[in-house]
């Protein structure tokens, strides 16, 4: 949106309107070469990206290996992408029993399919049917991927690992942060001194450490803090560390809605004998987070980011598995092949996520346009 | 909210439970013993887990010898010194990389901000691409590709890359002169004082004066000509005592010189490049809140595009930039905690070292989250004081 602004305001500087159609050459001059420095900057450009492309095309596409099934197939002019190929399964399942795979799979198309209504914009009670949908998909999840009913086998957490881990902390993280944020940010905004005081005091803590202290926090003192004896999964640690700690940021974009909403919404609702509850959840709520949609969203993808620091506490998440990969003497020397896809991994999700941000913003805010 | 305006006390009669203020006053009890009963459930198993493991308690081992070396340290340390000293020494590395790493993101958010917003359709697409990738890849994974793959990639001492005249590029660090302070360094750096104080004083005049008469100083090469020559004189009058020690290449390693370690580096290029990516998407959004008109006005005034920028646009685009990117600061400073994945001693790396050797998890993680704490509060601190200064500015 910012984009197509600016666009305008260009062509405003470069003077007449162009009425003939644009010819390459017209372009090229208007684009690239419409005054000296311009040219001179292009150029420069021009070859830095000659110098630093060119190279990188060649070693990851031209010169790059992905047949075979060892090392040994790589004649090592350019990338290794056997590895990728050969050890696929492992960055997205970790060290998950492969026969045991399809579990994951399942349940993941579960909540695919599970998730194209919230979608719908026609379908009435989303809300409902959201609410729903969170409380018994981690429970059909849990029940798959660890097993131990009808048959399947138990699958221990810390063989869970690559994507579908990483899947399951920003999951979990995002759908234990949404309701605690809200909490949160009522309790922030309540005119009881208590509940302010306290929801201020946990909002600007978390937000003032880095999640690696929380994280280590939940792995290291956890342990001390309940009796002796009561011991919790690695995994359960690191997910109460990521939730406490987006919590804290999902409470300050909701507080930013709520703050949005004038005064007379909740007069108004006050008016009609409307409890504080009823108030919140059926008129305030769902004009504040309409607000704060692309907030939200923001905060999942660092979120989603912030996920790969579980690798610090011995997690084996996407991140976590590309470096173990690496350490496999069978395929030293590959790091930079394994870490490019990892990155490439992340990247398509929190892109994927920021687009639609940005989507859903633009399509707010021509709705709210007067 | 506000719930004692629902039912204007008075005719209708509220029963004891239904009256708000009870009410409030009922839930806050009950919030309030739950939290203590928590917490008090909590030390209590603290303390008898710490009894059961035989941790001493309090901040005694402050004191006591550390016995492990950090690989870099600003101000003297070894094994011998104590480990609140540890502390220090980890705690000045982590201001060390946030300052570097403030510096250089603002830069490089600040060209990129601009470049995207450029008429230069490659430029614009060079930086919106820095944009979309840098800032969606986490940055731990940008970390360890700098620390393990660019940096790791470098080679050995003895094939070291020589990069002009006594630095030299190798996989224990960047080796560069190392200046050496020789006699008379006190004349130098008063006259590099006496610069800065002449260049502020020029600054105050010129302003005061393009306000009076509306006559404009060249204050920026004035600036910059005091700024080489003043110094240089000093230097010259000093009798130039300040000398370079030049890093020795031998076989196996580099002695002498400064060394920037790879750890340092590969903090300060994630760092960033990853924040500085966050940055752009602020400055673009400030200098996009700048109304048309404002471009429009200048331009019919006859100031240049640059000027136009740099008098009328950048001015009012800071008001809206500032807030968002002291927060972008402050996200800088506590991810440079992550420096325990590449093993530069920043302060959390140190603190987890003392709390392998010493087992005082409960005073280590108290200490780490107080600094962190204090850290975030004092930037912010800074940049409200900064806030407020460029607000007032308008008028």
């Amino acid at each position: 949106m910012a984009t197509e602004g600016r666009a305008g305001a260009t062509a405003s500087e470069i003077g007449p309107p162009v009425t003939e159609r644009i010819t390459v050459l017209a372009w090229l001059k208007h684009n690239l070469f419409s005054s000296w420095f311009n040219s001179l900057l292009t150029i420069l450009v021009g070859y830095l990206l000659y110098i630093v492309l060119v190279p990188l095309f060649r070693w990851a596409v031209l010169d790059a290996t992905i047949s075979g099934t060892s090392k040994e197939a790589c004649d090592f002019g350019g990338a290794c992408w056997t590895l990728i190929k050969v050890r696929f399964g492992q960055y997205i399942y970790g060290l998950y029993p492969e026969e045991q795979r399809w579990r994951v799979d399942l349940a993941f198309a579960i909540a695919v399919v599970a998730m194209v209504p919230l979608f719908l914009e026609r379908f009435r009670h989303r809300l409902t049917y959201a609410v729903g949908l969170v409380v018994i998909y981690p429970v059909i999840g849990y029940a798959l991927f660890y097993g131990g009913w009808l048959g399947l086998p138990v699958v221990e957490t810390p063989r869970w690992g690559g994507l579908f881990l990483t899947l399951v902390i920003a999951g979990v993280g995002i759908t234990a942060s949404f309701p605690l944020g809200i909490l949160l940010a009522l309790g922030r905004r309540s005119s009881m001194p208590v509940i302010k005081s306290l929801s201020v005091a946990f909002i600007e803590l978390v937000r003032g450490v880095p999640l690696v202290t929380v994280l280590f926090m939940a792995s290291v003192m956890l342990p001390l803090f309940l009796p002796a004896g009561v011991n919790f999964d690695k995994l359960m640690r690191a997910l109460v560390g990521v939730a406490l700690f987006s919590a804290a940021y999902m409470a300050e974009v909701v507080r930013g809605g709520l703050q949005a909403i004038p005064k007379g919404q909740y007069e108004a609702a006050m008016a009609l004998g409307l409890g504080y509850w009823q108030t919140t959840g059926l008129i305030i709520l769902p004009q504040a987070l309409r607000l704060v949609i692309p907030g939200i969203v923001n905060t999942f993808i660092g979120l989603f980011k912030d996920t790969s620091l579980v690798t610090i506490i011995g997690l084996f998440d996407l991140l976590g598995m590309a470096k173990l990969i690496v350490t496999d003497p069978q395929w030293l020397g590959l790091a930079a092949e394994s870490y490019i896809f990892a990155a490439f991994g992340f990247w398509i999700f929190c892109f994927a996520m920021s687009r639609y941000s940005q989507y859903v913003e633009r399509r707010l805010s021509t709705g709210n346009r007067r | 909210m506000a719930v004692a305006e629902l039912r204007p006390g008075g005719k209708t009669r509220t029963s004891f439970w239904n009256n708000p203020k009870i009410r409030a006053l009922f839930a806050q009890t009950v919030v309030l013993l739950l939290v203590v009963a928590g917490v008090a459930y909590l030390v209590n198993n603290t303390i008898a887990n710490r009894e059961r493991l035989g941790v001493a308690s309090g901040f005694d081992f402050l004191w006591q010898t550390a016995g492990f070396d950090i690989s870099q340290t600003l101000i003297d340390y070894d094994r011998t010194y104590t480990y609140g000293r540890a502390f220090l020494v980890g705690l000045i590395n982590t201001f060390y990389v946030a300052v570097v790493g403030i510096v250089l993101a603002t830069f490089f958010g600040l060209v990129m901000g601009v470049a995207r917003l450029s008429s230069n359709w490659l430029v614009a697409k060079v930086a919106a691409a820095y944009v979309e990738i840098m800032r969606n890849i986490p940055l731990l994974l940008q970390l360890i590709v700098w620390y393990f793959v660019v940096l790791g990639g470098l080679p050995a001492p003895r094939d070291s890359i020589a990069i002009g005249e006594g630095a030299y590029l190798n996989i224990r660090g960047l080796f560069l002169p190392k200046p050496v302070f020789g006699e008379g360094t006190a004349i130098f750096l008063a006259s590099v004082l006496l610069a800065i104080l002449a260049v502020w004083l020029l600054a105050r005049w010129a302003r005061r004066r393009f306000e009076a008469t509306g006559q404009p100083f060249p204050v920026f090469w004035t600036s910059l000509a005091l700024l080489v020559l003043l110094p240089l004189l000093g230097y010259v009058l000093a009798g130039m005592p300040i000398t370079l020690e030049y890093p020795k290449l031998g076989k196996f390693r580099i002695s002498g010189g400064l060394v920037m370690l790879p750890e340092f580096m590969a903090m300060v290029a994630g760092l960033s490049i990853y924040t500085g990516a966050f940055i752009a998407e602020i400055v673009r959004a400030g200098i996009l809140a700048i109304h048309k008109g404002q471009w429009e006005a200048a331009y019919a005034l006859g100031l240049s595009r640059t000027q136009t920028l740099r008098l009328i646009v950048i001015p009012q685009a800071l008001r809206v930039i500032i807030p968002p990117q002291t927060s972008q600061y402050l996200n800088l400073t506590k991810n440079s905690s992550l420096g325990v994945a590449i093993a530069y001693p920043d302060f959390f790396n140190v603190a987890g070292t003392i709390n392998n050797q010493t087992g005082q998890a409960v005073e280590v993680i108290a200490i780490t989250m107080a600094v962190y704490l204090s850290l975030s509060l004092g930037i912010s601190a800074f940049m409200n004081w900064y806030n407020a200064r460029m607000a007032l500015v308008e008028r």
